[in-house]
């Protein structure tokens, strides 16, 4: 057969559709320039104001003497707390949903109620933290009352990302392990998690990152925005990097506007480094899985 | 070697247990939502001990924090409608032009790299977006609008659109690549040009999956705080102008957070007949969202 | 596009000597003619210089195993082939002696004069039976005057009228599958086309439903020119009264399909019909 090469394509054209083919394009591109446009606004106020006095330097009335110690290592302290508490348990009840619940009523009630709890808007939480947490476990305004609240946040975010983790693990790798006569946890734990961790860490990560940005809940709590001591235990009073920004967004003078606009850099900062952090770990954890 | 009868016992206890747990991890979902509900219901119970549910349906103005005490719910219901109003009127038409784009005219590579870049957008902490709202974008439009006041529903409700734009661009996507090819060639081959087919063929049979995305964005939009806290006011106003302060829902619970309320009393409450409030209309949106999901799942 | 063929790929191994003359049928006006076509999907060959004419007022039956390019070939007939991501084609297809190609040519007119059938039926989901129908007046922007009339006369003539008359209101998905695919008909009918093609449209559908379509396109013959993709051999016997045989992309016969099926001229077309392969 005398097989030819195909010749170059040209698609009809039209003015119509082509114009409301870069008018949809338009509106998918303005909305980024503009959070881009925005962000660089930022980065120019604040980005002289970052130095080591404003890093290591408590709140002050002037805002030329505030800085951000206090709200930094509050919010270290909170993410550590929150991933060490929801981390976990996120997983494991991802690992029953996954591999041990049966389809029931059970397992229905508890998808349906995550998938509902994730939609609750996060000031609830702040509500459920300061009755549970604060009051009736008497906790008080503390780094723990604030973690868990955050865990409770992120858990459903960590269940149902660690859940799609489990699934890309094929079907035959379990039953193969369980043929060996291997028991379900051993199968979970000697093929499936290893399997499944690059996608549960970086489903975590994002979820702390998520964490480290939420403000609402912890205001409702009783964060505080003053503090001139850094915390000394997970029972200690805190501030947190949002609840500094907050504050000094809310201040007239301008010199605060600019502390915030500082304050902000140093969080989408941290975001940032963690998101490339998710990424590296898993584009390295396939490579070593030969996937 | 150990025997095998003797392992496969205490294997087996080992194995019980860990499942017990990870049904615990699992139930603790369940108990957070019963907490959430049983904090909600008492501490609104004890609310409405003292103050008639008429005064809360009725009353047209809100002043827990005065002397003269008025507990009427529609100013803050008016202020969470408009700026969540604005923020729907944002995010409606580029969430749903850029769905369009990604699901009808994006080549693969274009789409791998759009998408994940709109979602970026909801990727920022609202604390930031709070900021943009107040100190960068309200200044700009005083420019235009003499009358706008420092704090507004405008400006928060333009930022709090941007946000939720990758949120309808993503279901509303799922939405259209849902729509199968054969509905779409059905079209061409009546001799339907582009335009004609998306917007009588694809997007109506895409409807329900589109509403299912705006339903959850209005949610979402409801049920944020922090923009709306820093940039709208905190003056509960039964309005519909966008150039005044007003105040949301959630900006009232931080409103009254920052300060030192003593628990137990009823300005202490108040928080918690908001939060209900709110806790029902997102919870609502969101169980009719999942439905109108479902509906275009199924067909 | 381009019509010319590089000279030295014109050079044809001797095996495909079949004269275009043959391959049409003298005597009858060619409604469509199609000279040399190629077609591609990427850098896949999937048609190989076909060349056919096509009757005017005549069933047309293009056979052959799955995968040879009948789709294809009539997907180029209206200009839809290159709807697909990577579709190309070259060679040339008159209608009425007017190349639809040419360029200009705009396809969704082409598409209107030219109306296709799919193999599932494909009725709008969000639209009534009676919106179905008159789908292809709407999103082309005709407004003819009686809308009940054009909605009659389509179901009338897909033999699809006494069986929804009375419910016109209801959704195009309501029906069973055989009437989805009559109302599919009804919709190409509409718009009063004057080719209709036809993807194995009964693939899909039970044997009553399939001979009632068939006696459809007996009595659609007067109106309209018509083409159907089938691999039902019988169905090409029982409806059209010229074969097309394709095979890997060739048209290895065109011929009235009785002498197609009973004195085959090519030895492959012989070994298909028998059932030697397929
Ligand atoms: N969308 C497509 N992309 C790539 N190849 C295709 C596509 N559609 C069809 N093909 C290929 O083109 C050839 C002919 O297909 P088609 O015309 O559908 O055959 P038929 O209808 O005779 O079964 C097949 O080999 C098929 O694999
Ligand atoms: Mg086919």
């Amino acid at each position: 057969m005398n097989r030819l090469r195909p010749p170059a394509t040209r698609p009809p054209s039209r003015t119509l559709e082509h114009g409301f083919r870069w008018l949809c394009l338009l509106a998918a591109l303005l909305p980024v320039a503009v959070l881009g446009v925005l962000l660089f606004d930022v980065v120019r106020t604040g980005i002289g104001r970052i130095d080591v006095q404003f890093l290591t330097s408590f709140p002050s009335r002037r805002p030329e003497h505030a800085g951000i110690i206090a709200g930094a290592v509050g919010s270290l302290w909170l993410v550590g707390l929150t991933a060490a508490i929801a981390v976990p348990i996120g997983v494991g009840a991802a690992i029953y949903l996954e591999e041990y619940a049966r389809r029931g009523r059970l397992a229905t009630l508890i998808e349906v109620n995550v998938s509902n709890l994730a939609g609750v808007p996060s000031i609830i939480y702040g509500l459920l933290g300061l009755e549970l947490f604060v009051r009736a476990l008497s906790l008080g305004r503390s780094l723990l009352a604030g973690a868990l609240t955050l865990a409770l946040l992120v858990l459903p975010i960590i269940i149902l990302s660690t859940r799609e983790a489990l699934r890309t693990v094929p079907r035959g790798l379990r039953e193969a392990g369980l043929a060996l006569g291997a028991t379900r946890w051993q199968v979970v734990r000697q093929v499936v998690l290893p399997l499944a961790i690059p996608g549960i860490l970086t489903g975590s990560i994002l979820a702390i990152s998520r964490a480290i940005g939420e403000a609402a809940p912890l205001v409702v709590l009783g964060a505080l925005s003053y503090v001139d001591f850094l915390p000394d235990g997970p029972m200690a009073p805190f501030s947190a990097l949002p609840i500094q920004i907050f504050n000094w967004t809310s201040r007239p003078q301008a010199g605060f506007a600019v502390n915030a606009a500082a304050g902000i850099i140093v969080l989408m900062a941290t975001l940032l480094v963690l998101n490339a952090a998710a990424i590296i770990t898993r584009n390295r954890m396939q490579k070593r899985l030969g996937r | 070697m150990a025997r095998p009868a003797s392992m496969r016992r205490s294997r087996r206890v080992g194995e019980a247990l860990i499942e017990r747990s990870m049904l615990g991890c699992a139930l603790l979902s369940v108990v957070t939502t019963a907490a959430i509900l049983a904090i909600l219901v008492r501490q609104t119970g004890e609310f409405f001990a003292e103050v008639p549910i008429s005064a809360f349906l009725f009353d047209t103005q809100w002043t827990p924090l005065f002397a003269d005490k008025h507990f009427g719910i529609w100013p803050l219901l008016a202020g969470t409608f408009l700026t969540s109003a604005i923020a729907i009127a944002v995010a409606l038409p580029f969430g749903l032009l850029a769905a369009i784009y990604l699901g009808e005219f994006a080549t693969p590579r274009i789409r791998g790299v759009l998408k994940p870049t709109l979602e970026l957008l909801a990727g920022v902490p609202t604390i930031v977006y709070g900021y943009f709202a107040l100190v960068t974008l309200t200044p700009v439009l005083q420019k235009f609008m003499p009358e706008l006041s420092g704090f507004n529903a405008l400006a928060p409700g333009i930022v709090m659109g941007v946000m939720i734009i990758p949120m309808i661009t993503s279901l509303g996507e799922d939405a259209i690549s849902a729509v199968p090819g054969s509905v779409r060639e059905g079209a061409y081959a009546l001799g339907a040009g582009k335009l004609a087919t998306v917007f009588r063929v694809v997007l109506p049979t895409a409807l329900s999956g589109i509403a299912a995305a705006v339903v959850l964005a209005v949610s979402r939009a409801v049920g944020e705080t922090m923009i709306v806290a820093i940039a709208a006011g905190q003056q509960p106003r039964l309005t519909l102008n966008p150039q005044v302060p007003v105040e949301t829902m959630t900006a009232y619970i931080v409103q009254v957070g920052m300060g030192d309320t003593p628990t137990g009393t009823l300005e202490y409450r108040t928080i918690f007949v908001v939060g209900a409030t709110l806790f029902a209309i997102t919870f609502a949106a969101n169980l009719l969202s999942q439905r109108w999901a479902r509906r275009f799942r199924e067909r | 596009m381009q019509t010319t063929v590089d000279s030295d790929a014109c050079l044809s191994p001797p095996y495909r000597t079949m004269e275009p003359a043959q391959m049409s049928n003298p005597g009858v006006a060619a409604k469509l003619s199609v000279q040399e076509l190629s077609a591609w999907h990427g850098e896949k060959q999937v048609l190989v210089r076909v060349s056919l004419d096509l009757p005017e007022h005549e069933i047309s039956a293009v056979i052959g195993p799955s995968g040879c390019g009948k789709s294809t070939l009539i997907r180029c007939l209206n200009r839809m082939h290159e709807l697909v991501p990577g579709a190309t084609h070259r060679g040339s297809i008159q209608l009425d002696g007017e190349d639809i190609y040419a360029s200009g040519v705009d396809p969704v007119l082409i598409r209107r004069r030219v109306g296709m059938v799919f193999q599932k039926p494909n009725p709008f989901p969000t639209m009534s039976i009676r919106d179905n129908v008159l789908a292809g007046l709407r999103l082309t922007g005709m407004r003819p005057g009686d809308l009940d009339a054009v909605v009659e006369s389509a179901l009338q003539q897909a033999a699809l009228w006494s069986e929804v008359k009375d419910r016109l209101r209801e959704p195009g998905t309501s029906l069973s599958g055989g009437q989805q695919q009559r109302l599919c008909i009804a919709r190409a009918l509409a718009v009063e086309p004057e080719v209709l093609l036809l993807d194995e449209p009964c693939s899909a559908l039970d044997p009553i439903a399939t001979t009632r379509i068939e006696d459809l396109l007996g009595t659609l013959r007067e109106r309209y020119t018509i083409v159907i993709v089938t691999h039902n051999m019988q169905q090409a016997a029982r409806v059209s009264q010229q074969t097309a045989f394709l095979l890997q992309g060739e048209l290895v016969e065109f011929t009235e399909t009785d002498a197609l099926f009973t004195k085959p001229k090519d030895k492959r077309t012989e070994d298909y019909v028998t059932g030697k392969f397929g």
